[in-house]
């Protein structure tokens, strides 16, 4: 697959809650920040100048703090909600322009979303839900059963087809959730907060299962949630919202080296280092340096496990491979100072524009 | 106290201070030219007609009619109203009849029905019903003892009838009460006008509902008590339908809108389903205020139960009265009792 493919471009997004949101979106466009918007005119400000490019086969984290739009954002991506202004562009279309046959065909076979409260039907069983596109879309249960239950396997669900939701727990459920999604067949999936309700060890494994899945299928993932840990585990593509407008999004590593805001630095500030970032992010990169070396380490190693490695003692200094080849050098002198927040990156102006 | 003409009315000075005297005339008195006189009079000597205060009457319309002729008096209004009433009647008729012909040959039909199927048929087919409704042995034991008992004193015709009259009406509401309840979930301006209406009809006490219907159709036509029955026991169908819609999740209508549902299938498919709990007790409560309306209404000749009740009111025939309440009951138990079984099966399927 292309790896720079734009799969879905946002433009220039803005939506306004309220009786007469053209006025206020003239409010906003002059500069006007939602806690004014919401005292002066009564309107909400929901969204405010959104550009995000999501790539193909990439996961695409958008993230922020309750309020700050995200569910708003995701559910213009399959028009759930419409936009007081700007575009939405899905593989070359504006989707703002479909008719309702359209949007239609793009929410049964191009897109599927699964849901924070999992959202399934109470009254049909496992393998009904699985199979919720093809029945929407005319296949008996006879001929989407295969297909569905193949899905239900895959997340780990064997044999629970002939069960109704309330039988499961909730991480089982949210299983059935995500194999709802994949029996669609669709390229695009679209989590709102698609984890959140689940207790931490859950989240973990479902987590894991949705790396496995994306290295398996490769499907566009527009994910959502407001807990970092989450964004930077399963992040190709972080996206960080505040009050409806973009704070700055880019490479997730780069985000946590180069925070663009005060915001952010507190965000990233509460995160444990050195299981999140990687050699490649904090390596001095230069292909062939001479000198002595401790050892040879993977350019995707979390630095926990450099510091695991060295045992602690800064005086070494490791050689990075990247399949097979030598592409730069760590000192963990570095690695040390990457850990410690910075103040304000030395180039901001790089960290605004990120990765 | 101001019975003779001459008196003086108390709300004399309303029209005299609006400058209406003129309008009311004094033509409608019988005293002719003697009024003006007397009223004259009584003007010069008001002081010794003193009314007190305490006994002021409300000024009503036959108090202004006092003070004023002209004034149409309470009777006149009821009088108008009849009159208005039957002068809409037969170009109502025309729309009307037509219309709910088809519930008066049903209800001919199921009355036919149910009393020439012999009682050995029709009790184990009701057993049957209330089997595959409520997959209970307990409740098909209590409907064959209930009918059993009803057959063994005599009233299993009357049964039969009120069965069949109960059977038609609340299958009628529930045709027409889901559709409504649907349209009112829609719309937040139908919900507006029909909540009113619901009401009024849940308000006014069944025999007012009787009253246009006799002066509408003849009391031979059995229309008449199903219309009275529909109208009464339909509102908590409808009532019932606009909640349960308004009630189902909003993340699973939402979940069937992302994954490109039409309308149509998501009335069939999610918002029909998920309400089925609350439309289920519309339809336990419709059919228990059929029941209900189904004795007032054999006032107006509709047969069953009812008949043997109001012949121990009218010739106070006690023992009969006291039976046919008991069979009434035990009809109320059982129907009672098979909905709620089947509305907690569709509970237990779905619960969540
Ligand atoms: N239908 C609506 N009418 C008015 N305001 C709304 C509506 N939907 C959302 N908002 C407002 O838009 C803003 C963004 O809401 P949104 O639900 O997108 O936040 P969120 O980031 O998903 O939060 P959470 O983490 O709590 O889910 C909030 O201020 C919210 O009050
Ligand atoms: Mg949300």
């Amino acid at each position: 697959m292309d790896d720079n493919k734009i799969k879905i471009s946002i433009r220039n997004l803005y939506k306004v809650f309220g009786d007469n949101p053209e006025v206020a979106l003239q409010q906003v466009k002059e500069g006007m920040s939602k806690s004014e918007l919401l005292e002066k005119h009564n309107h909400v400000l929901g969204l405010n100048d959104i550009n995000v490019d999501v790539l193909a086969g990439k996961t695409t984290v958008i993230m922020g703090l309750s309020g700050s739009g995200k569910s708003t954002l995701i559910r213009h991506l399959n028009r759930l909600i419409e936009p007081t202004a700007g575009e939405v562009w899905v593989e070359g279309e504006n989707i703002l322009e479909f008719n309702e046959a359209q949007l239609r065909q793009l929410r049964q076979h191009r897109m599927s979303m699964v849901f924070q409260k999992f959202a399934l039907l109470p009254h049909r069983t496992v393998l009904q839900n699985a199979g919720l596109a093809p029945s929407i879309d005319g296949q008996s249960e006879r001929k989407y059963a295969d297909e569905a239950r193949r899905w239900l396997d895959r997340v780990g669900l064997q044999g629970q087809s002939d069960q109704y939701p309330h039988q499961l727990s909730g991480g089982m459920q949210q299983r059935v959730g995500i194999a709802r999604a994949l029996t669609s067949n669709s390229d695009i999936m679209l989590m709102d907060e698609a984890f959140s309700a689940l207790d931490p060890l859950i989240r973990t494994d479902m987590q894991n299962l949705l790396n496995a899945l994306q290295t398996e299928l490769r499907k566009t993932v527009v994910f959502i949630t407001h807990d970092l840990d989450e964004a930077l585990k399963l992040a190709d593509h972080l996206v960080i919202l505040k009050d409806g407008f973009v704070v700055q999004q880019g490479e997730p590593q780069h985000i946590l080296l180069n925070p663009a805001d005060p915001y952010i630095e507190d965000f990233v500030s509460d995160i444990n280092r050195a299981r999140v970032l990687r050699v490649r992010s904090v390596m001095k990169k230069t292909p062939d340096a001479p000198g002595e070396r401790a050892g040879e380490i993977d350019h995707d190693d979390t630095l926990e496990s450099v510091i695991a490695l060295s045992e602690g003692d800064t005086a070494l200094s490791y050689r990075v491979m990247k399949d097979g080849a030598p592409v730069g050098v760590l000192d963990m002198r570095k690695l040390v100072r990457a850990l410690v927040p910075s103040q304000q990156s030395d180039d901001p102006e790089s960290a605004r524009l990120g990765g | 106290m101001c019975l003779n003409e001459g008196c003086m009315a108390t709300y004399d000075f309303l029209f005299d201070w609006m400058g209406l005297r003129n309008w009311c005339g004094d033509s409608g008195d019988d005293g002719g030219g003697m009024t003006s006189m007397s009223q004259l009079l009584a003007e010069t000597s008001g002081e010794d007609v003193d009314v007190s205060p305490w006994e002021t009457p409300f000024p009503s319309m036959d108090a202004l009619h006092e003070a004023c002729p002209s004034f149409p008096q309470s009777r006149e209004l009821t009088s108008g109203l009849e009159e208005g009433f039957l002068s809409i009647k037969d170009s109502l008729k025309v729309v009307v009849d037509p219309l709910t012909q088809p519930l008066s040959w049903a209800l001919n039909e199921a009355l036919w029905i149910m009393q020439t199927v012999p009682w050995f048929i029709m009790i184990p087919l009701l057993m049957l019903i209330a089997w595959s409704v409520a997959r209970s042995l307990k409740l098909v034991g209590l409907v064959a003892i209930c009918f059993g008992f009803l057959g063994f004193v005599d009233y299993y015709v009357y049964t039969m009838q009120t069965l069949a009259i109960i059977f038609v009406c609340a299958l009628t509401c529930v045709l027409f009460g889901v559709p409504i309840g649907i349209a009112m979930s829609r719309s937040d301006r139908v919900q507006r006008t029909m909540i009113p209406i619901l009401d009024m009809l849940q308000t006014l006490p069944p025999f007012v509902y009787l009253i246009p219907l006799i002066f509408l159709f003849s009391v031979t036509e059995p229309k008449l008590y199903g219309i009275a029955i529909i109208l009464y026991a339909i509102v908590p169908v409808v009532r019932l339908t606009d909640l349960g819609i308004r009630l189902v999740d909003p993340d699973v209508t939402e979940a069937a809108d992302a994954f490109g549902m039409t309308k149509r299938q998501k009335l069939f498919n999610v918002q029909i389903p998920l309400a089925l709990p609350n439309i289920m007790a519309g339809v336990n409560q419709t059919i228990m205020m059929s029941l209900a309306m189904v004795v007032i209404a054999s006032l107006v000749s509709a047969p069953g139960l009812g008949v043997l009740v109001l012949r121990g009111i009218r010739s106070l025939e006690l023992g009969v009265g006291l039976l046919s309440g008991l069979g009434i009951v035990l009809l109320a138990i059982i129907l009672d009792r098979v909905t709620k079984a089947a509305l907690a099966r569709i509970n237990i399927s779905q619960s969540r």
